[in-house]
């Protein structure tokens, strides 16, 4: 039966292992064509105001270096259809950080030179970088991320609140958090005589990139070649294109040479976008059994004065739990600060951290498991629309969870299990996901040997796309694993959508599924051989992807973390944590565990290290580099399980698959810190859970 | 004559103007000579001058671990180290690790587990795999070493060791667990 393709689930090994194991896989910095230069941006040091002069002599002077851009003598670029691409275009500062300059020699250690060398003098406004409640530019948005309507509201929430027998009313605040993948963005650009432009861009999708620097050098997309082969995680700052792209671009247009741009780390969090801070007041009314009866969740965040990117943290409200009456807002000041962008389930982290925070609080004030409280309050219907789900397995998730981690054993008394200096506690948290999909392309060729070529622009930024899409392929057309190929990752292929939104395996696999299994019909129609060119099909998504579906379709997942607290240092240590899923069918356990350990392992770190300060004096993020913002380490993190449930939901794709990326996160950080609760009776509404934060109420 | 560009100082002949000089390292088992601008670290000598990409970039500043190598048997953070300073060193680098097509233990291990994503951090932990499992068979104790352990003999490695020796190669796709397991594979 070796002939016969593995049926979708296998634990197929990823396809690109072996070149990451050997070194071999090459990152967009790794080209390097003969004559290649190296640019250095240069970040504007104040948060507001113009560049008055630029001066460059003793920079061109430096061996070695070959041109300074700047506002002055940049190619001009025609209107991006993303503002923070519109680089060296005026002599206007935004936020600290914003690149005003770019250097270019034949090292990278010259470059560097003559970065220190430049000779910039500012004229400076004064700056305005705190989000604060009572922020007077705070204003109402028409849509917030997603396209998701700013305001949502149902019934007389304030009625319902008021008369609640138990009430929970609490404020929860995140500061900025910093994507911070481990391959800084990096693009190295080429134009040919021509006039063809090759950029090798570490991105989340190529597509998008080519498109986006046509509209910016106001060339035809066809001159483009975008190639994002393999990708060093993006977590969201690779979904759209960044600045050293068109940095790159334009250099080399000047230049008339190759250059290669790769990011300074500490000039990452300026350019790369950002998750933005969010204060999230929760209102939760609820009867004495637990039906809640009013939900509130609103919150205030930031966005620059270059576009308004809304983080929609209130937008999970909208579907988590039933109650009559509900107010889910959102408010947002521009701010003189850098844009802040996708960052790793943009809205539903933050989102879920404040809601999950307040169920644990409203279980605590009823004397009710807070699993229990939450399989009460499962809708039948999605409460915001009414539409009927998909599928819902939280309380399944919840239940199986719940027996796996071994929760029913806990006391549920706060602040009584001790350990010598520790103080022992257990934490639970749901976790949801929107299912997207977008439309995409690919084509399937069949070869008279008997083996298959797929094309398709999807993006590998680490989640194993190369590998699910060759199992999807393979059970599309019946045919061994071994005998498919499969391109991706270069816009020169049939245009498909970024990896983003947890969409990336529904969109790309769908046109996958549809050129395989039209493929596979005309091979089984034809009675001959297959040509000696081979027979191709080319598949697109559109019209399936464009039908709205009439149900609310969303993944669900529970999250169980046990900790412990130092009652003499205020040190956290998560000891271990489980998260059970139901993202509909999985189609590769071995990749779809690791993309959810990997999720709830950014949510510890959003729990207990992950910390961002806008200082108000240089109006800058003053954690900007690996040294300052703790992201985890192999220490901080030890035993975490991911499990699933097996999902059967027809209503999705040819697959049957939601999306997993992003889920593994959503929830996680509310779990640690209702862990945190548990352990030692402190109840705190700020991430992270340092121990300085919680020390005073130790002592 | 645009003014923004600068001026071309061409090939410059080794020494001539005192901010290059030769040398030799030992790459991977394989003499390579450079003639090399001061500054330049052993990691852009490596993946600039010599097409060896398999270490990473990751922070430039010793800060995430991604450059790791192997420099005359120990492990070190490659990005911190000025290669004027290293000349005659033996560095291995995870292009290195290998033997013909025979994967090392640990880069099979790090397949088995799916011990990698994005795979730009892997190179360094595999390299700093390596050099920790000679440290602890040199008897090199770590912070969570029990403080009654034999001086000097073999340290056994359980998952609290691999995970603190491990902790200074950031892994942000979060593979640790698997990293751990991978590492436990091979470990003594």
């Amino acid at each position: 039966m070796s002939q016969a393709p593995p049926p979708l689930g296998t634990p197929v090994l990823r396809h690109e292992g072996r070149e990451k194991v050997t070194g071999t896989a090459r990152y967009a910095a790794e080209h390097t064509p003969p004559g290649c230069l190296y640019g250095w941006p240069v970040p504007a040091t104040l948060a507001r105001g113009r560049v008055d002069a630029i001066r460059a002599q003793e920079a061109l002077a430096l061996p070695g270096v070959h041109a300074v851009l700047t506002h002055d003598n940049a190619p001009r670029l025609k209107e991006p259809d993303d503002p923070v691409l519109a680089v060296l275009q005026n002599d206007r500062v935004p936020h600290r950080g914003w690149p005003v300059a770019l250097v270019v020699a034949d090292t990278p250690e010259g470059a560097r030179a003559g970065a220190e060398a430049l000779r910039i003098t500012y004229e400076t406004a004064g700056h305005d970088v705190l989000l604060g409640e009572d922020h007077p530019g705070l204003y109402i948005p028409e849509t917030v991320n997603g396209g998701y309507p700013a305001v949502r509201e149902r019934g007389d929430i304030e009625r319902a609140f008021a008369t609640a027998p138990v009430q929970i009313d609490a404020t929860y605040t995140i500061g900025a958090l910093h994507n911070h993948p481990m391959e800084p963005h990096a693009t190295t650009a080429q134009w040919d005589e021509g006039g063809h432009l090759t950029v090798y861009d570490s991105s989340q999708g190529s597509t998008k990139v080519r498109d986006s620097l046509a509209t910016a050098f106001g060339i035809r997309p066809q001159q483009i070649t975008a190639v994002s082969e393999h990708v060093g995680g993006g977590f969201g700052s690779k979904g759209t294109p960044r600045p050293q792209a068109v940095l790159a671009a334009m250099a080399a247009r000047h230049t008339g040479r190759p250059v290669k741009i790769a990011l300074p780390r500490r000039q990452m969090p300026a350019v790369t976008g950002h998750r933005a801070p969010t204060v999230q007041h929760v209102r939760l009314g609820a009867d004495l059994d637990g039906t809640l009866t009013a939900v509130g969740h609103e919150i205030i965040t930031h966005t620059s004065t270059v576009k308004e990117f809304v983080e929609q943290a209130a937008v999970p409200a909208r579907i988590m739990y039933g109650s009559a009456t509900s107010r889910t807002a959102h408010r947002v000041v521009a701010l003189d600060v850098p844009s802040p962008s996708w960052m790793r389930a943009p809205g539903e982290a933050p989102g879920m951290y404040a809601l999950e925070s307040a169920m644990d609080e409203l279980a605590s004030a009823l004397g009710m498991d807070p699993v229990e409280l939450r399989i009460r309050n499962d809708p039948a219907n999605e409460p915001d629309s009414g539409r009927a789900f998909s599928s819902r397995g939280l309380a399944a998730c919840l239940e199986k969870g719940a027996a796996r981690f071994g929760w029913y054993d806990r006391d549920p008394r706060p602040a009584i299990r001790e350990e010598g200096p520790l103080l022992l506690g257990t934490g639970v948290a749901a976790a949801t996901y929107p299912v997207y999909i977008a439309p995409s392309s690919a084509s399937a060729h069949a070869a008279p040997d008997g083996s298959y070529r797929i094309r398709v622009n999807a993006t590998d930024i680490g989640t194993g796309a190369r590998t699910v899409l060759a199992q999807i392929a393979a059970d599309a057309l019946g045919a061994p694993l071994e005998n498919v190929r499969i391109d991706i990752g270069s816009s020169d292929l049939p245009d498909a959508p970024l990896a983003g939104g947890s969409s990336g395996t529904a969109s790309w696999g769908w046109s996958v599924h549809k050129a395989c299994t039209l493929l596979r019909r005309q091979t089984g129609e034809r009675t001959g051989p297959v040509p000696a060119d081979g027979l191709t099909v080319t598949a697109d998504t559109q019209q399936e992807t464009a039908e709205e579906s009439p149900y609310a379709r969303h993944a669900f997942g529970a999250h169980f973390a046990e900790v412990a607290v130092h009652s003499r240092t205020g040190e956290v240590r998560l000891r271990r944590m489980l998260g059970v899923f139901a993202a509909g069918r999985i189609l590769n356990s071995r990749t779809a565990r690791s993309q959810f350990i990997g999720g709830m392992t950014m949510g510890v770190g959003m729990a207990l290290t992950e910390a961002s300060t806008m200082d108000p004096v240089f109006g800058d993020f003053t954690e900007s580099d690996l040294a300052s913002y703790h992201v985890p380490a192999c220490a901080d993190v030890p035993e975490i399980e991911a499990h699933w449930i097996d999902e059967e939901d027809p209503h999705l794709n040819p697959m049957g698959s939601k999306g997993i990326g992003e889920i593994g996160i959503v929830g996680a950080a509310a779990a640690v810190g209702n862990a945190v609760r548990h352990a030692t009776g402190i109840r705190l509404r700020s991430l992270p859970l340092t121990p300085d934060t919680l020390l005073p109420y130790l002592l | 004559m645009d003014p923004s560009r600068g001026r071309d100082d061409g090939v410059r002949q080794p020494g001539a103007t005192g901010d290059r000089s030769t040398l030799t390292l030992q790459i991977n088992g394989t003499e390579r000579t450079l003639t090399l601008d001061h500054r330049t670290t052993v990691l852009d000598a490596l993946r600039e001058h010599l097409g060896l990409t398999g270490a990473k970039k990751g922070c430039d500043h010793g800060q995430c671990g991604a450059c790791t190598v192997i420099v005359d048997g120990r492990r070190a953070n490659s990005c911190l180290l000025l290669a004027v300073a290293h000349d005659g060193a033996a560095i291995t680098t995870v292009e290195g690790l290998a033997d013909g097509d025979r994967l090392h233990p640990l880069q099979e291990a790090f397949l088995d587990r799916d011990a990698l994503q994005c795979g730009y951090c892997t190179p360094g932990q595999l390299c700093s795999a390596v050099g920790m499992l000679g440290e602890a068979a040199d008897g090199f104790p770590s912070h969570v070493t029990p403080r009654r352990a034999p001086v000097s003999a073999p340290a056994p490695l359980g998952a609290d060791e691999i995970r603190e020796r491990m902790s200074g190669n950031l892994c942000r796709c979060g593979a640790y667990p698997r990293i751990v397991e991978a590492i436990e594979d091979v470990a003594p």
